[in-house]
């Protein structure tokens, strides 16, 4: 329980009562939530360790009715946190006690699918799945899917940035995303894009997405659907070790093939999936890769092939390329159970950086070191196309200390990823998780930098205060540096 | 005119803190081939980014290159080709367009966002951009983004610079994600078609498992006319889709088929304009709409004043050439608006794009988070002020 809250401003706490009051009439009678048992289920999203009770949740029915709610929120000098289905793992959506959550969950509907042009607007509280669903009969889908997209809601993917499985290919949120209706602090309505492929002005909507509901709050967004490929298929491909393995993934790219996925688990992580799953993964080996290819028969069979040509001189193990539709479901059951399996057997911490692929060995090696260093254990599940680890750090809450080491090393490997080139976090967020660790990454200009442009937008520090920048050193001088002296 | 040639980052922050200390504005520039794209500024000095040059850093199985803003386009693609990957968005070449001469920089590719026909599938500069070092205008050396495809830690400045022309910072690195080379392209042309039916087309086939890499429509007879669909990959895979696709596209007819040379130059001139930069005294318009109402948008244009154009991206970009005057701007404006879409005046003499809007202007709400955004880099407004907006 190491990470700092800021302290509740006495002020707001006070005067809730005057607050709620002023709230009834900006929505529906059931859209303001105030008891404490109500208001629990919003103290935390999947960053359960952390969680503070808000001062009210509203649950706007439209774009006015949350501008209503952020003109008085402003006028009042009271503090928003947005919410939209509270998965996020970096805790970004956990409220706060002087601040009212805005839940979009009943902005959910379709709102235009548009098949010509390949887009469709839809209110930002609609699940991921639901995007994808909506246009499936057609052949079309919604390209990011994180793996909670069953939960997940599309507001909080453009305020996170999220990825998926498949982004090796189809790109994260930011490239599949056209137009967004955002409710700025002062409860002004924009329109930033549309739904064509390029906004005028600045890029506004590059600078919204990832912005960690910070900036403003989404009410509605226009996103691309493509138009599904015919077939998929994934094949599965062990290593005696890591080495030989991201040589191979490595040579993959370099021989010019894009897999549309391409997943790493090493062998904690496989034997924890396979005694969940039974998905026939082998135990014997060190690393294993699932490979997904997408096309006709033939084109899918023609990938395999040279795929299959490229690893040969790697050593793979228990090469099984998924024959049928069964066969290609328990080859991703395994994966995609990894959270949940992994869970069965500890807790556990997720971590997210990315490092630079050709870093692969060194990482795992060192990132071994550490959680070992710490007396716990380590699997390791990730996207290795694009470097992004999802190290599964775990511990048992029942052992005092152990989530507190857990912690610990989860911010060591963090701090391991920036050190060889990559990042803090490739999908999931700052939040409050690793806002403590900017400093890392960022040197006082680049955070300061960051700190300007939000400022523009929120001058005032009311929406969602408590995440992503450092709770010291968000005061800016303000007097021009002069560049030659500025470290 | 005072040119500024800082050979380092460090060199660049000093110029800009002394230009700031002095408040005399600067034109920034790569090879200055886009120079004549905005409103004309009135900056007596100019800081070129020629002397930061050199890739900085190239991982192929890493699909990552990064090198100094001032690094020549050419020799970052020649150092990609040389491992069989290029930078996939196609960068336009606007030389011959803008009448200019010189070396487009890999900076001023970011800095501009301008990106080809492949954007369809791949994205725009800005998705493969995905890190900067700037220096802004306090004089601060800045990064954000890094050399890692996923990475969403803090505010996303790399797409907040892309396509902001110089006027939020001055970029001094920048490094983009690639792509392979395909082993084959081709490219169907049907011939023929209307407008309306030609972008139905395009729809259709963008509509497609197929991944269409190019869809563009360039009207009339001449050279380089007719409906494009270009696809991409292995051999075998070409083979197949190429079929699949004139099946699906029967009813538009036969269509011919180009490869090689022939298909690179077919395409060469969508991505860089080429059927409208004669003659030369025409204003030159980029419109982006949804592409099914590309036809409807431009003929209501061509219903009112003499014009050409062509589509790229599916039909949802509008290339088009009209008279250099207020009359036909303001025609191409209107109509633009009406279709939903947005126009910018990428070539006109300098005193047209004094009179009018160069960029589509922007909703009183929009301008002032724009205001802001150029504060919250520049305080003092010195780089390239009024290139985009007046008072930005
Ligand atoms: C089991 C599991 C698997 C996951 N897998 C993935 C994965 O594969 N890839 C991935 O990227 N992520 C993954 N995540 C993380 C999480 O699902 C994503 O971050 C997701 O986008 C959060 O969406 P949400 O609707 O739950 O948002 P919330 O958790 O409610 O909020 C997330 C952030 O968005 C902000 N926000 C919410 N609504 C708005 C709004 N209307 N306007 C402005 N800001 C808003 C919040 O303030 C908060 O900062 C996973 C999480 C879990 C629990």
């Amino acid at each position: 329980m190491s990470i700092a809250f800021p302290t509740p401003d006495a002020g707001i706490l006070a005067r809730r009562d005057a607050i709620l009051a002023g709230l009834a009439p900006l929505v529906a009678p059931d859209a303001l939530i105030v008891t404490e048992d109500e208001r629990r289920a919003f103290e935390t999203d999947a960053l359960t360790a952390y969680r503070r009770l808000p001062l009210a949740v509203v649950l706007p029915s439209s774009t006015e009715e949350v501008a209503a709610v952020m003109r008085f929120c402003s006028e009042n000098g009271v503090k928003v946190v947005a919410r939209g289905a509270g998965t996020s793992l970096a805790g970004g959506a956990i409220p706060q006690e002087d601040a009212i959550v805005i839940g979009v969950s009943k902005l959910a509907r379709v709102l235009e699918t548009d098949f010509a042009n390949r887009t469709m607007r839809v209110q930002a509280g609609i699940t991921n799945l639901a995007i994808s669903q909506a246009v499936a009969h057609e052949g079309f889908f919604y390209a990011p899917d994180p793996s909670s997209q069953l939960a997940c809601t599309i507001a909080g993917n453009v305020a996170m940035n999220s990825g998926g499985a498949h982004c090796l290919k189809y790109g994260v949120t930011t490239n599949n995303l056209l137009g967004l209706t955002v409710v700025l602090v002062d409860g002004t309505v924009v329109e930033i894009g549309g739904d064509m492929l390029d906004a005028p002005g600045y890029d506004f909507l590059g600078l919204m997405t990832g912005s960690e509901g910070q900036l403003g709050i989404v009410t509605e967004a226009t996103v691309r659907i493509l138009r599904a490929a015919e077939g998929a298929r994934p094949a599965l491909m062990g290593f005696e070790s890591v080495e030989e393995c991201g040589a191979c993934v490595a040579a993959i790219i370099g021989a010019g093939i894009i897999p549309v996925a391409l997943e790493y688990m090493d062998k904690p992580a496989i034997e924890i999936c396979e005694a969940f799953a039974h998905a026939g993964y082998p135990l014997d080996v060190e690393a294993m890769l699932i490979i997904e290819v997408e096309g006709s028969e033939e084109e899918i069979e023609d990938a395999f092939a040279r795929i299959v040509a490229i690893a040969e001189p790697f050593n793979p193990r228990a090469l099984k390329v998924a024959q049928t539709e069964a066969e290609a479901a328990a080859i991703w059951k395994g994966r995609k159970s990894a959270f949940g399996a992994t869970g069965r057997v500890a807790d556990y911490i997720c971590m997210d950086g990315t490092i630079p692929t050709g870093q692969l060995p060194v990482a795992l090696r060192r990132i071994d070191e550490i959680v070992k260093g710490y007396g716990l254990g380590v699997a390791n599940v990730f996207h290795a196309g694009d470097g992004n680890l999802h190290p599964l750090v775990m511990f048992d809450t029942n052992k005092p200390g152990e989530m507190e080491k857990a912690e610990a090393a989860g911010e060591d490997i963090l701090r391991l990823c920036v050190e060889l080139g990559g990042c803090l976090t490739g999908e999931h967020g700052v939040g409050i998780e690793k806002r403590d660790l900017m400093t890392t990454q960022y040197n006082r200009e680049d955070l300061a930098q960051q700190l300007r442009v939000r400022g523009v937008f929120d001058p005032l520090w009311l929406l969602n205060p408590a995440k992503v920048f450092p709770l010291e050193g968000r005061e800016l001088d303000e007097t021009p540096t002069n560049g030659r002296e500025a470290a | 005119m005072t040119i500024h040639s800082p050979a380092s980052e460090d060199e660049v922050r000093a110029l800009v803190c002394d230009a700031a200390g002095r408040a005399v504005p600067l034109a920034v520039a790569g090879g200055a081939t886009k120079h004549g794209v905005g409103r004309p500024a009135q900056t007596q000095e100019t800081l070129s980014t020629r002397g930061l040059s050199g890739v900085t850093l190239y991982e192929p199985a890493e699909l990552v290159i990064g090198a100094r803003a001032g690094t020549p386009l050419a020799e970052v693609e020649a150092t990609l080709a040389e491992k069989g990957q290029r930078l996939a968005f196609e960068p336009a070449d606007w030389r011959a367009l803008l009448g200019t001469e010189g070396e487009p920089t890999i900076g001023a590719v970011a800095a501009a966002n301008v990106s080809g026909p492949r954007r369809i599938m791949v994205g725009a500069a800005r998705d493969a951009l995905i890190g900067v070092r700037f220096v802004n205008g306090r004089g601060e050396a800045v990064k954000n983004g890094g050399r890692v495809m996923k990475n969403v830690t803090g505010l996303d400045l790399v797409k907040t610079l892309a396509g902001s022309w110089g006027t939020l910072a001055i970029l001094t690195e920048v490094t983009f994600k690639v792509l392979p080379i395909p082993q084959r392209t081709a490219t169907l042309v049907y011939s023929g078609l209307d407008d309306t039916r030609a972008v139905t087309a395009l729809c259709a086939a963008l509509g497609s498992p197929f991944e269409v890499t190019g869809a563009a429509h360039v009207p009339g007879d001449g050279g380089g006319a007719g409906t494009l669909i270009r696809i991409e990959g292995f051999e075998a895979s070409v083979r197949y889709r190429l079929g699949e696709l004139k099946s699906l596209l029967a009813e538009y007819g036969e269509p011919g088929l180009v490869e090689d040379a022939d298909g690179e130059a077919l395409w060469r001139g969508v991505r860089d304009v080429a059927p409208l930069v004669t003659p030369p005294e025409r204003a030159v318009w980029k419109i982006s709409t949804a592409p099914s109402r590309g036809p409807a948008l431009a003929a209501a244009i061509g219903a009112q004043t003499e014009a050409r154009w062509l589509y790229d991206w599916g039909g949802g970009l509008v290339w088009l050439a009209a008279a250099a005057d207020e009359a036909a701007t303001r025609i191409v404006r209107e109509a633009t608006r009406a279709h939903r879409g947005h126009a910018t005046l990428v070539r006109a003499p300098a005193d047209l794009r004094a009179a009018v809007d160069v960029f589509e202007p922007l909703p009183e709400a929009m301008m002032r988070l724009t205001k802001g955004l150029k504060a919250s880099f520049d305080p003092k407004g010195i780089f390239e002020p009024g290139r985009m907006y007046a008072g930005v």
